[in-house]
């Protein structure tokens, strides 16, 4: 056995608004940059939708993952040799269309057109190649609330082995949103599918990083991630990916998008794992198995033959007392409310998902909708939102612990409207899921309340004990561009030289024309 | 010094110290630069062809190059490779490998002229470097006719006297007059293809250095740690 940290995440659909200020928020920290204009490090997607990049989730298109061959885990696209032999074209690679063309407008013809009948139009300007496009045709966020026609949407690979057809109707539509990020996978498939040896797990908190030096852009890792998390910067030809804000989070601050998260639905943490257990667990046969082998591989933060070999392992006691108190903990393992995004692509990722509860509550209450025997569960079929669906997307396709989860949360609510309506506490829906009164007032704690003490449980990396020098080490920039914290420019550069700035509108808008000075008096 | 002196008695020197010299630096001070400069993300049309192409055509012909005339001439002597077969297959392979890099070339060239993508971002460095490839592999294209014509008339001599000037300057006793019968575009190509070694460390190049072959013997996953190891 031998334990490992993992930083871990979880994010509760059921409470996403979909208003995408963690994308924001990511974007104005990470992605402000030439290159990277496209690129969302975190993105929310409005499901069912095909998604960005394009039907990302199709990997019989983009290849991405592993897959088990005879026997044994192997990447999709294929080996290490078939890799180097397709070294010159990665014939899996998405192009920048399958993302979008990145745009900006002209901003500039809204005050220096002349004088005319219609109102100026600032036209949208490519962002690669500086031209005037005709029109903006996708965008990262296309699909928004359900935006486009059914055909086009129903694309969305989460619909296998349904007859999506009667989604079709408004009766049946149905919605909800699925913030991704990178996962930081505990297996992961673009680490394994550099040849560079740029891409790395760091060992102390699982954050997957791509080393801005090492990588070459040999890009097999944006094909090769079946996310699509890791981006090719066409600027400086390297792989830029999430960095789980990792110069926060070893402070013991959240991330930049769960911090912002408006509907406080991101929860942060740790969580030990058997990292012996890793190959097996991921090699099951049955791609349904997967879920539970993710599970399995979890140690009880709370049992001290495993705090004793975890402390042998390296990990020192907050980081163990971390874990005691991780949300990740209490809703994947503890209350099993949560789950892995697709974990049929093997790779084990760590930022779990508790899935939206869509028969709203006053529809449950006006019994509206037929339930079990107690009352006040919906049958599963009964959900708005295709238990299959959720199926697809959390547990490959295996509706029992979806249906679980749902179950859970609906006696919690129910528990709960007892207590604050009826005045009395009423256990039945509870009995029927398996809860006790104790975990359901903890669930609601965290699911309802969510105080940012409960969301929040991040050690810091005690960099102060692992260097010698750590005033020296102050201004160090967590994202660099070559060379430590040097920008890789200079002016009398003996290499390339660098390209000018983020492509804007040609003609800069002009400023103001000053009409008072700094004491309001008139000119 | 005379011309013919300085190109291929000291221009081979000059090319070879900036090519290891500079590509150290760079690789020392520069390793974000690095890279392949991969422009497929923005067009991938066709990339598939042209760049397998290209690369394959290229790196055999570099192969050959190093066979021919870096390998000991005995060597495939005592192979039983008489000189005449050596011409042959020289000639063989150069048409098919040239040719492959031709088209290929040929497509990423135009690619990178007409693209209008490609055309916006890409530097004038990568027009360059391209463009300089391609003329020196269409006068190592043009040699053919004359080796043909030499082959035909069973005469290894120019052929012999390329690899023994390539052997003198290896061994640092330069010895330009070698060429100085050779057919003329035989010096057009050696000069175009030695200046591909100085312009090297300053182009996207450099990413042929850094192939990573070591991959293919490698776990897949890695782990890097930031603790001590006492």
């Amino acid at each position: 056995m031998k334990i490992r940290a993992q930083f871990a995440m979880v994010f509760n659909l059921d409470k996403c608004i979909g208003c995408h200020t963690c994308s924001v928020t990511c974007k104005n920290v990470w992605t402000n940059r030439k290159g990277m204009e496209y690129a969302w490090f975190n993105n929310v997607e409005s499901k069912p939708g095909i998604g960005y990049p394009k039907q990302w989730e199709d990997q019989e298109k983009w290849k991405g993952g592993w897959e088990k061959i005879n026997g044994k885990l192997e990447l999709k696209a294929g080996g290490r040799v078939k890799k180097i032999v397709q070294i010159f074209a990665n014939p899996n690679l998405p192009e920048i269309d399958d993302y979008y063309e990145p745009f900006s407008f002209d901003y500039a013809r809204l005050q220096n057109a002349p004088l005319s009948e219609a109102a100026p139009t600032a036209r949208p300007i490519s962002q690669i190649t500086g031209e005037k496009m005709d029109k903006v045709t996708w965008g990262p966020n296309w699909e928004d609330d359900l935006a486009g026609e059914f055909a086009s949407r129903s694309r969305d690979a989460n619909f296998a082995n349904m007859q999506k057809e009667m989604y079709k109707q408004f009766e049946n539509t149905f919605h909800m949103y699925l913030p991704r990020i990178c996962n930081h996978c505990i297996n992961p498939a673009c680490v394994a599918s550099c040849p560079s040896g740029a891409l790395y797990k760091r060992e102390e908190d699982g954050i997957v990083l791509s080393d801005q030096d090492r990588c070459r852009g040999w890009r097999m890792c944006i094909s090769g991630c079946p996310y699509k998390k890791v981006f090719f910067n066409w600027e400086s030809s390297k792989a830029e990916k999430c960095i789980g804000c990792y110069p926060r989070v070893e402070n013991g601050l959240p991330t930049v998008c769960s911090e912002t998260c408006v509907g406080r639905i991101r929860y942060n943490g740790i969580i030990l794992y058997d990292a012996d257990k890793i190959e097996a667990a991921a090699s099951a046969d049955d791609t349904q198995d997967l879920y539970q082998n993710h599970l399995d591989m979890f140690v009880d933060p709370f049992d001290p033959k495993i705090i004793a070999q975890a402390k042998k392992d390296g990990i020192s006691d907050d980081w163990i007392l971390a874990a005691q108190k991780s949300p990740i903990y209490k809703m994947a393992v503890e209350w099993k409310i949560a789950f892995p995004l697709h974990p049929e692509y093997r790779t084990l990722p760590m930022i779990w998902y508790v899935p939206p509860l869509s028969p709203v509550q006053s529809q449950i209450d006006q019994k509206n909708l037929p339930t079990e025997a107690d009352g006040v569960l919906p049958k599963a079929e009964a959900m708005r939102l295709p238990v299959q669906y959720l199926a697809n997307l959390l547990t490959a396709g295996k509706e029992a612990p979806i249906v679980s989860a749902l179950n859970r949360m609906i006696a919690m609510r129910s528990y709960q409207r007892s207590i604050h309506v009826d005045g009395k506490p009423d256990t039945r829906a509870l009995d029927a899921t398996g809860m006790t009164e104790d975990m359901a007032k903890e669930m609601y704690r965290y699911l309802a309340i969510a105080n940012y003490e409960d969301r929040f449980v991040i050690p810091s990396s005690k960099e102060e004990e692992r260097l010698d020098d750590y005033y020296g080490f102050q201004g160090q920039t967590g994202f660099t561009f070559g060379n430590a914290s040097s920008l890789g420019v200079t002016n009398n550069a003996l290499f390339p030289a660098r390209r000018k700035e983020t492509v804007e509108s040609r003609e800069l808008a002009p400023l103001a024309e000053p009409t008072h000075d700094a004491s309001g008096e008139q000119y | 010094m005379s011309l013919m002196k300085f190109l291929f008695a000291v221009y081979p020197y000059i090319c070879l110290t900036v090519f290891v010299v500079a590509s150290w630096i760079r690789f020392d001070y520069q390793q974000y630069t690095w890279k392949t400069d991969s422009s497929m993300l923005l067009s991938k049309k066709s990339m598939v062809v042209a760049s397998n192409l290209f690369h394959i055509g290229i790196l055999s012909i570099f192969a050959g190059h190093f066979a021919g005339l870096v390998l000991p001439h005995g060597l495939w002597l005592g192979l039983g490779i008489s000189d005449m077969t050596h011409q042959w297959i020289a000639i063989t392979a150069g048409i098919v490998f040239g040719l492959m890099c031709l088209v290929g070339g040929a497509m990423l060239w135009s690619r990178r002229m007409f693209n209008p993508r490609i055309r916006a971002t890409g530097r004038k460095n990568d027009m360059f470097v391209i463009s300089w490839l391609m003329l020196t592999l269409l006068l190592g294209l043009m040699t053919v006719p004359f080796s043909i014509g030499h082959a035909n008339h069973n005469d290894p001599s120019v052929m012999l006297l390329l690899a023994e000037w390539v052997k003198s300057i290896l061994l640092l006793n330069p010895q330009p007059e070698l060429l100085a019968t050779v057919d003329p575009i035989f010096r057009a190509h050696i000069f175009f293809g030695m200046t591909v070694f100085l312009i090297f460390p300053f182009t996207r190049l450099v990413h042929i250095l850094t192939a990573p072959l070591s991959y293919v013997g490698r776990a897949y996953q890695i782990v890097r740690t930031k603790r001590r190891t006492v």
